[in-house]
């Protein structure tokens, strides 16, 4: 995995990259360190101070071995391999990543005497590892293989017994080979500081040292972190196993569609099966972590899967047609319908598809289209009342924070993760919630359920005053999800919580605490080409679709709305499972998940970012965009776009600020409430958390058996943990 | 490390040990509590006369008093010899084997309480009465051979001064701890030599 050089004393306010322009820019710089003079190698270095000496090497291109160090963990300095010699100082090498340089220091990175150390470090560490390598999966990316051919000796001098330890049980994504462990404590530090979870940790002492759980799965959303951060095999990926080598996998760099984070992902396939999912850095989004539905799903992709266009005979059976006749039948009826004619599209939908898509029914005249299938309500008008404003990188210099239906922890695990970062740093002392109470692995004080408690707070007459709370803070942050706006007062909750925001001074030049948190990738990219047009667009969609004002309803990728309501529509489905809107389709028109195509999608801080195919669609599955482009053709209300490239084109001229890749988009603030400065009518029924099951929440995820053993795991867990 | 099917699924701790207990805790501040968690670990410990460790029902209820996770508490009774996980006999007998008492017939001292008590190290006779293990140095070597059993030493052992010991131990009967050739502390024995002595050549000013 590629690693940026990145200090772990500065963290807390890394500005976000190049391409932001100088306004948006954070004002407050970190505090200027003082520069201290430090020779490596002989030659004459200024670093800044707070710097370990393995981070100041670094800095300086030289590679400084290492097992148990790592940039985004604290500092345990029990593997001995980063061995430097600095003087002044005491006469034996000296572990460089827990020592800080000093000014004068120097330090000397490649000795004979080193080599010899590091030979003896890795001799050691070899004594009690098994050489088998041939079965191990982590072969080809072992960072102990690695080494011990850069910096080891070249053959074994142990001629006593090794030590051998049982395997144990994470979970059904982690699989163990305990043996093969260097105790590097990686695992367990990921788990308490990034993850917050105290699953892991290491049993015994001396020789019987053990790295354990008590026999249970981990209670993460991001455990299988912890495959990529073991040094060897002793932590590999379960579903992975033995499944390919990693020189044999073609690699293709993607964007992951699980949640509204846009992780940069690598997408690992073989012979035009995807064979795992690998998180990519980009520090301003995911760093170098990864939710584990993103990374464990994909067994999903290869199930369930519609490889074929279907229509219902007289019997209203479904049965395999071709291509051809599935398109002059659905030509035929949309023609048939004139303006009566509806689309819904799904979360993991990429732009050009609902623009394509888009285009298709406003050329036929209709404008009932949304891509809020959960009934979510906001107005898409507004850029700054959809965004995750803050943005992601700048979570971590939050010091108040009120969630309002939510809950991160599964809505986006990465953000969870920033969140807790910024309570780790000391930054945020406590959180404040609205909604089900839930373990967000931080300190968060559930105040109610009750959306009445937003007006107490805007009018600063609920006990504990948060608006003063959140007022007096430098950087306050609002965060408002679904299980809120999905509510049939959700546009009034939405209205309330942007008034909340300015009233607490969350809105400034500097700063914008004002944040949606969106569940689908779609999401934003539907607000963005006009997918999403009214407050409460689909509902009132729904609802007509149900009286039967609409006959032909579109169905790109939707699942997980109320699929009664088309059954007296003509119903076409684009998707690429076969899930429950397939159930009920007339006609279906198979095609590609997010792993078999480029598209374009935009994360909820509105980052532009684009992924690309890394197999091919399975059976007669096309692109979204071709299977409308092909059915826009029959219509004979031709798009200007023939290719990809043309659609994207047409779509960038219509919306320029589209075109600027991985870069936020520009949100002026926007007061919520100007238009119709209502009384806000909030219901008395509580905020619940909907969703009752984080691994399995869409399409892909619900045919994946691995996501399947996880929600058994999670279950069992809960069991237990109630009985307890 | 799961206890036998037999172990208590509660575990509070009675009268004078939560007193202790208490006492303990508040010796820090309340956000250290779990400072006091080898004094919790070692209470529970001795209140568990029946097997004579720390009960799965005495970690969590250990873990809820400390406001400790389960994993970081078994991490610490792991990494302890004092604490033990498993069931161990009423009289835990660790035979010092470091240099000077193995010097001084350690390594005899043990092979004589496994042919005494017909178990080996790390093992409990079927009555439950003792557990034998050997130890790294218990720091009485200016006294070895020694042996610590439960909270006492026996010192300047012979392999006689053993077999008494095991004896009256099974027997119930009183057992003198300390020297068990009389001699105070780690003073010179009896009108041997010592660089005190003045036949020994040396001038003490």
């Amino acid at each position: 995995m590629s690693k940026e050089p990145s200090s772990q004393k500065l963290p807390s306010s890394k500005l976000p990259s190049e391409g932001v322009s100088s306004k948006e820019l954070p004002k407050e710089l970190p505090p200027e360190l003082p520069m201290v003079k430090i020779t490596i190698d002989g030659e004459e270095r200024e670093c800044e101070a707070g710097l370990t000496v393995l981070q100041a090497c670094e800095e300086a291109g030289i590679e400084i071995p290492r097992f148990c160090y790592h940039d985004r963990l604290s500092i345990a300095g029990n593997c001995r391999m980063c061995l430097v010699e600095v003087s002044p100082g005491p006469p034996k090498p000296q572990a460089s990543c827990a020592l800080p340089i000093n000014e004068g220091m120097s330090i000397t990175t490649n000795s004979p005497s080193l080599q010899n150390a590091r030979k003896g470090v890795m001799e050691f560490l070899l004594i009690n590892h098994p050489l088998d390598c041939p079965i191990c999966d982590q072969g080809g990316e072992c960072d102990l293989q690695d080494q011990a051919l850069a910096y080891g000796f070249n053959r074994g001098r142990f001629s006593e017994n090794k030590r051998a330890v049982g395997e144990k049980y994470m979970g059904p994504l982690i699989k163990t080979v305990m043996t093969r462990c260097i105790h590097c404590t990686r695992c367990i530090r990921f788990a308490n500081e990034v993850a917050g979870v105290d699953d892991i940790g290491m049993l015994g002492r001396g020789e019987d040292v053990e790295i354990t759980t008590l026999e249970k799965a981990i209670d993460s959303e991001l455990s299988g972190n912890v495959i990529d951060l073991c040094p060897v095999g002793a932590l590999t990926s379960k579903p992975y196993a033995f499944r390919a080598r990693s020189w044999e996998v073609q690699k293709s760099e993607s964007i992951d569609v699980m949640d509204a984070v846009g992780s940069n992902i690598r997408i690992d396939s073989k012979n035009g099966k995807v064979l795992r999912v690998l998180p990519r850095l980009h520090e301003d989004v995911n760093e170098e972590w990864l939710s584990d539905k993103a990374r464990f799903s994909c067994d999903g992709l290869a199930r369930q899967r519609l490889d074929r266009p279907y229509a219902r005979n007289e019997k209203k059976q479904l049965v395999p047609i071709s291509w051809q006749v599935a398109l002059d039948l659905v030509a035929e009826r949309i023609e048939r319908a004139k303006t009566r004619i509806a689309a819904v599209a799904g979360e993991q939908c990429d732009l050009e598809s609902m623009y394509a898509l888009k285009k298709l029914l406003t050329a036929r005249g209709s404008n009932k289209f949304d891509a809020r299938q959960g009934g979510a309500q906001f107005d898409p008008s507004i850029r700054s009342g959809y965004l995750f404003n803050t943005r992601i990188a700048n979570i971590t210099r939050a010091d108040a924070l009120l969630i309002v239906g939510a809950n991160p922890r599964e809505d986006a695990p990465i953000v969870n993760a920033r969140i807790r970062q910024a309570w780790l740093q000391g930054g945020l002392q406590q959180a404040y919630g609205i909604g089900t109470a839930c373990d967000v692995t931080y300190p968060c004080r559930w105040l109610s359920e009750q959306p009445q408690h937003l007006l107490k707070i805007a009018s600063s007459k609920d006990k504990e005053r948060l608006l003063a709370t959140l007022s007096a803070a430098r950087h306050p942050m609002l965060i408002l999800g679904y299980d809120a706006l999905e509510r049939k007062d959700g546009s009034d909750i939405w209205r309330l919580c942007g008034k909340i925001a300015e009233k607490a001074n969350m809105v400034r030049e500097d700063w914008n605490g004002f944040n949606i948190l969106h569940r689908g990738a779609s999401a934003v990219g539907a607000c963005e080409i006009g997918f999403n047009q009214r407050v409460d667009g689909f509902m009132p969609l729904l609802i007509s679709m149900a009286k039967g004002e609409v006959e032909v309803a579109i169905i790109m990728q939707a699942d997980d709305f109320d699929l009664d309501s088309l059954a007296k529509c003509f119903t076409i489905y684009i998707g690429h499972h076969g899930d429950r809107a397939a159930q009920v389709a007339d006609v279906i028109l198979p095609s590609a998940a997010y792993t078999e195509k480029s598209g374009i999608w935009i994360n909820m801080e509105g980052r532009v970012q684009m992924g690309c195919a890394a197999v091919p669609p399975p059976g007669e599955a096309q692109a979204e965009w071709r299977i409308l482009r092909a059915l826009a053709e029959k219509l004979d209300t031709i798009p200007p776009w023939n290719n990809l490239q043309e659609l994207r084109t047409v779509l960038w001229k219509e919306h320029p600020e589209l075109a600027e890749q991985d870069r936020p988009l520009r949100a002026v603030w926007q007061s919520l409430d100007d238009k119709s400065n209502k009384e806000f009518s909030l219901h008395v029924d509580p905020i619940v958390t909907k969703r009752e099951n984080y691994y399995m929440s869409d399409p892909i995820s619900r045919a994946s058996e691995t996501m399947s053993a996880c929600t058994r795991a999670r279950r069992e867990l809960r069991r237990k943990k109630n009985a307890a | 490390m799961p206890d036998s099917k037999t172990a208590p699924k509660s575990f509070s701790f009675r009268a004078a040990f939560a007193e202790r207990a208490k006492k303990e805790i508040a010796k820090y501040p309340p956000k250290r509590k779990q400072s006091a968690v080898l004094a919790l670990l070692d209470l529970a410990q001795r209140q568990n006369t029946e097997t004579n460790c720390v009960t799965d029902a005495a970690m969590e209820n250990i873990a809820k008093i400390l406001d400790i996770s389960r994993m970081r508490l078994e991490e610490i009774a792991s990494f302890y010899t004092m604490i033990h996980r498993k069931p161990i006999g009423k009289y835990h007998v660790q035979c010092c084997t470091t240099t000077p008492c193995m010097l001084r017939g350690g390594d005899s001292l043990v092979a004589l309480a496994e042919k005494k008590l017909g178990i080996r190290a790390n093992e409990t006779t079927s009555d439950g009465l003792f557990t034998l293990s050997r130890v790294e140095c218990i720091g009485a070597c200016a006294n070895a051979p020694a042996m610590q059993i439960n909270d006492d030493f026996y010192e300047d052992l012979s392999e006689k001064h053993v077999e008494n010991i095991l004896d009256n131990l099974a027997a119930g009967k009183p057992v003198t701890a300390g020297s068990q050739i009389k001699r105070r502390g780690a003073e010179p024995v009896q009108h041997s030599e010592t660089s005190l002595n003045k036949r020994s050549g040396y001038k003490v000013s």
